[in-house]
């Protein structure tokens, strides 16, 4: 196995491990940022599979302005759910 | 209500290079991968630090709605007049008519296989430009809307 295809498979393994933790997060904050983490992760998967322009906007989009709408979102409402 | 102090300071400190880094994206997008719509969304992320760190009241105070909406209304104007000057002037919309014509944007390209230079490539880095205000302004403006509908006392 080259040390390409090693580091794409890590890539992956690091994408669905992030993907988890934002559903298995009860912090919704902590939730927000790990998608900003999925994010960074995918736009450099797509820098990896050749196409440079998608990862520039996949890391502006995703990781820079959908985080903000989130953590803006958040701070208009309660962080944690009530326990029951 | 305002985020904690770190929060602010590392705010200030990244805005102007998420604006410059953001304008270089813009500027090479006739040249390299980018261009107006990456390199706008890359300073609306800049933009975006500021208002995620402040409240709505605090950040009024350091930018101005007035100067996003412009900065909008500006981008689509320069790309109406871009685009319909080529009409104008070479017989189509959209037409290259500064390409290879001299002086601003219009250098010959050498001839050859080469990555081309800064100064070639005619009306597309005006439109680049005008793609990258737009969205800048646009995106800044949503964030901004959006806060203003928090209340005051939320923390």
């Amino acid at each position: 196995m080259t040390p390409f295809l090693l580091f794409q498979a890590l890539l992956l393994l690091g994408l669905i491990i992030t993907a988890i933790l934002v559903v298995a997060f009860k912090d919704l904050l902590f939730s927000a940022i790990a998608f900003a983490a999925f994010s960074l992760l995918l736009a450099l998967e797509f820098y990896l599979l050749q196409a440079p322009d998608v990862a520039i906007a996949e890391a502006g989009i995703g990781a820079g302005l959908t985080t903000a709408i989130l953590i803006i979102a958040i701070r208009g409402t309660k962080r944690l759910e009530e326990k029951e | 209500m305002n985020m904690t102090k770190i929060v602010r300071t590392t705010a200030d400190v990244l805005y102007p290079f998420c604006l410059v880094f953001g304008l270089y994206i813009v500027a090479h997008g006739h040249l390299s991968p980018g261009g107006g719509f990456q390199g706008g969304s890359v300073m609306a992320t800049g933009v975006a630090l500021l208002i995620v760190s402040r409240s709505y009241t605090a950040i009024l105070q350091r930018i101005r709605k007035e100067a996003l909406k412009l900065c909008e209304a500006i981008g689509l104007l320069m790309f109406l007049v871009a685009a319909l000057s080529g009409l104008y002037i070479g017989g189509s919309f959209l037409h290259n008519w500064l390409a290879g014509a001299g002086g601003l944007f219009g250098t010959p390209v050498a001839f050859g296989p080469n990555p081309g230079t800064f100064n070639t490539a005619g009306v597309v880095p005006i439109l680049n430009l005008a793609v990258g205000l737009e969205v800048l302004g646009g995106l800044a403006v949503i964030l901004l809307y959006m806060l203003s509908g928090l209340r005051e006392n939320t923390p």
